[in-house]
């Protein structure tokens, strides 16, 4: 589904990434875990495009096709998705009609009609259950004035809602409750399938006992410096990131 | 020969024109003159006009006066109306009455035209109680109205009356020879516990250079409630100043939305007196515009009674090379306790070369006051449109989508379902979508 080759970028002349080679298949999770500044929501930002990054060197290429050169939304129509650490707020822009208009887009991007208006009704009802999410909280604007966990669960919720191949959840876990991570993890785990894939960036093991990895990848300096199964990540947690850095330098 | 002494010298002229104006307005209109003559067109050097310039509209060659009716086909200018039958409609050509495109009535109130209340024995009354009353008689554009003012809309309704369907003014101008220079005059008197609801616009139909210098007076009475929506999206060749002056008498409430989007100078002189206690003012607007255009809103609250409120709540969004300025001044005389003044003014420039000159004015002469005030400048939140185009928005949509929020706060109060739609249909165009917003 995904590959990383050989991936560097910078941000205002500071190289983040040096170098990040990563292959996701379908139907896989993994997680990726580092120290702060490790360059966790950098990898983020740059699969998704945020122009505020520049690649420098290497490729990302999504099911075959390069996606390098392409705007945000063009690899939000092609499936990508970010569950963003810091969700931002947007007054004035209902939850709901935020979700309209990007399900059209996206659809009309595709060259298909809109969605037609019980559908959209319908759907946005069952994945509002799925999140166990009030009415009443879709016709507030945007993450404004939600507290961290609402935010999270949102975030969730619009992965639900525009069912991407690839999701790319960013710190998904701070900020929760044990309850709420609970209802977050369980959505993630609702949408996972054979044909998706799911890459979960976290500074902490515990929303891995809820969303189980294939793969735990550690990055440290803009480098994937250790890959392993889930039981890496339960070894970092008992060592702590030091123990990376005492490795890395012997 | 400059447009000053070409108004001067025509004066006589003019006036011997008219025919069997009501006692008293020879003498308004002689002394309009004369502090017109006295203080001219305002310039840069005055404080108040700082930052707009009136020089590029002056140097025109002017046609002052217009007499004749034109003919246009409704098909032409229907996309300007609300909508095709709901409403009432006052509708002017080169300044002078359209009765064919107009809708008028006396059933139970008075749409109809200034050029009757000025003649008719019945409206002596109303004239001689509320003309040129509210408005400022040492402003030299007012006092050029004044003078010259033949027509407009009048507007009477009377006490406890609540207009079913709002009222339409619309100002059109199709001369093509010359630069025009309209001068409408509206006087709407709103009586004790009436509603009503008024759109009004001004439209040119081709690309000669126009010059509206209009003034409105609003007199709302005790708890009459009134809605005003002024729709400034002309052409690029038109020059509007809007000079609107409302008295409010107790426990009403008066909004005036403001709603600049097109044209290429455009100032709004707004100002409100309160005349009374637990009244309630609110004054907004959304400025969107692009190229060289230019508008600058001017706002004065006198709150000059105790217990009133004002809600002012300006936004503006600058692309290209234009220019914006809000000069927000709010008046506390000092027996005006317990006011709750508010004024906010909100910016965004989307280009470098945009400007915005912002200045709120606050003074309080009472000691028991709630007053405040903010003012932003900003450019686009480029988190949010990351954000966004994550979701899968596209730039130009996602940019239109965060612009239109933006104006939320002033939408929101936009209580006429045609008009708003109307409004966000025209806001999309400007910002290049053919997305409809959510309303």
């Amino acid at each position: 589904m995904l590959q990383i080759k050989n991936l560097h970028a910078s941000v205002e002349d500071k190289e983040i990434l040096k170098g990040i080679n990563l292959e996701v298949k379908a139907g896989e999770v993994h997680a990726i875990m580092g120290p702060n500044g490790a360059g966790k929501s950098t990898l983020s930002s740059v699969i998704t495009g945020n122009e505020a990054f520049e690649v420098t060197e290497g490729e990302i290429i999504l099911e075959g096709e390069e996606l390098n050169e392409l705007g945000p939304e063009e690899r939000a129509h092609k499936g990508v998705f970010l569950s963003f650490q810091y969700p931002v707020e947007i007054p004035g822009v209902s939850v709901t009609n935020f979700m309209k208009t990007a399900i059209n887009e996206s659809r009309k991007a595709q060259g298909l009609e809109e969605m037609p208006a019980n559908e959209m009704l319908k759907k946005i009802k069952e994945k509002a259950e799925l999140l166990e999410i009030d009415r009443k909280f879709l016709s507030r604007s945007l993450n404004e004035g939600f507290s961290g966990g609402e935010k999270k669960r949102n975030e969730i919720f619009q992965m639900a809602m525009l069912e991407p191949k690839l999701a790319i959840l960013d710190e998904t876990d701070s900020g929760l409750d044990i309850d709420a991570l609970r209802i977050v993890a369980n959505g993630v785990n609702k949408l996972k399938s054979k044909d998706n894939a799911v890459v979960l960036i976290t500074h902490y093991q515990r929303l891995l006992d809820y969303i189980v990895p294939d793969y735990v990848h550690v990055l440290y300096d803009g480098k994937i410096v250790m890959t392993g199964g889930k039981e890496l990540a339960l070894e970092l947690e008992e060592k702590g990131y030091d123990w990376i850095k005492a490795s890395l330098e012997k | 020969m400059e447009l000053k002494d070409k108004l001067i010298t025509s004066f006589v002229a003019f006036e011997q024109g008219l025919k069997g104006e009501h006692d008293g307005l020879h003498d308004i209109r002689l002394e309009a003159l004369k502090t017109f003559e006295d203080k001219g067109f305002p310039t840069k050097k005055d404080e108040a006009w700082k930052y707009t310039s009136l020089n590029s509209i002056l140097k025109n060659e002017f046609r002052v006066l217009q007499k004749e009716e034109t003919a246009i086909e409704y098909k032409e200018v229907k996309k300007y109306f609300l909508s095709d039958s709901d409403t009432y409609k006052l509708v002017f050509i080169n300044g002078v009455f359209s009765s064919h495109l107009s809708s008028t009535t006396h059933d139970g109130l008075d749409v109809c035209l200034m050029s009757s209340a000025f003649t008719k024995p019945k409206y002596k009354m109303v004239i001689d109680a509320f003309y040129n009353n509210t408005a400022d008689k040492s402003d030299s554009l007012t006092a050029l109205n004044t003078a010259f003012a033949t027509e407009g809309a009048f507007i009477n309704v009377p006490k406890s009356k609540v207009v079913a369907k709002p009222i339409e003014i619309i100002y059109l101008s199709t001369v093509e020879d010359k630069a025009l220079l309209v001068q409408p005059r509206n006087l709407i008197v709103v009586g004790e516990n009436a509603h009503v609801q008024i759109v009004e616009r001004h439209q040119s139909l081709n690309d000669a250079v126009v010059f509206t210098n209009a003034v409105t007076e609003i007199v709302a009475h005790k708890r009459a409630i009134v809605d005003f929506y002024k729709l400034q999206n002309d052409k690029e060749n038109a020059n509007l100043v809007d000079n609107t002056y409302v008295t409010q008498k107790q426990e009403s409430r008066v909004s005036v939305h403001t709603f600049s989007f097109g044209g290429k100078l455009t100032r709004n002189n707004l100002n409100f007196y309160q005349d009374g206690e637990r009244i309630d003012s609110t004054l907004k607007g959304i400025t969107l515009i692009s190229d060289k255009q230019h508008v600058d809103h001017y706002t004065l609250v006198s709150h000059n009674q105790p217990n009133c409120e004002s809600h002012q709540n300006y936004k503006g969004i600058y692309d290209g090379n234009s220019t914006g300025v809000f000069n927000g001044k709010i008046y506390v005389d000092k027996i005006a306790q317990k006011t709750d003044g508010f004024q906010q003014n909100n910016n965004i420039l989307l280009s470098e070369k945009a400007t915005i000159y912002a200045k709120p004015q606050l003074e309080i002469f009472a000691d028991d006051v709630k007053c405040s005030h903010g003012c932003t400048i900003g450019q686009l939140n480029e988190d949010a449109m990351f954000y966004m185009r994550q979701r899968g928005i596209p730039k130009k949509e996602a940019k239109a989508l965060l612009m239109y929020a933006f104006t939320d706060e002033v939408m929101e109060s936009v209580k006429v379902p045609e008009l708003k739609a109307k409004i966000a249909k025209v806001i999309a165009g400007k910002l290049g979508v053919s997305m409809g917003f959510e309303i």
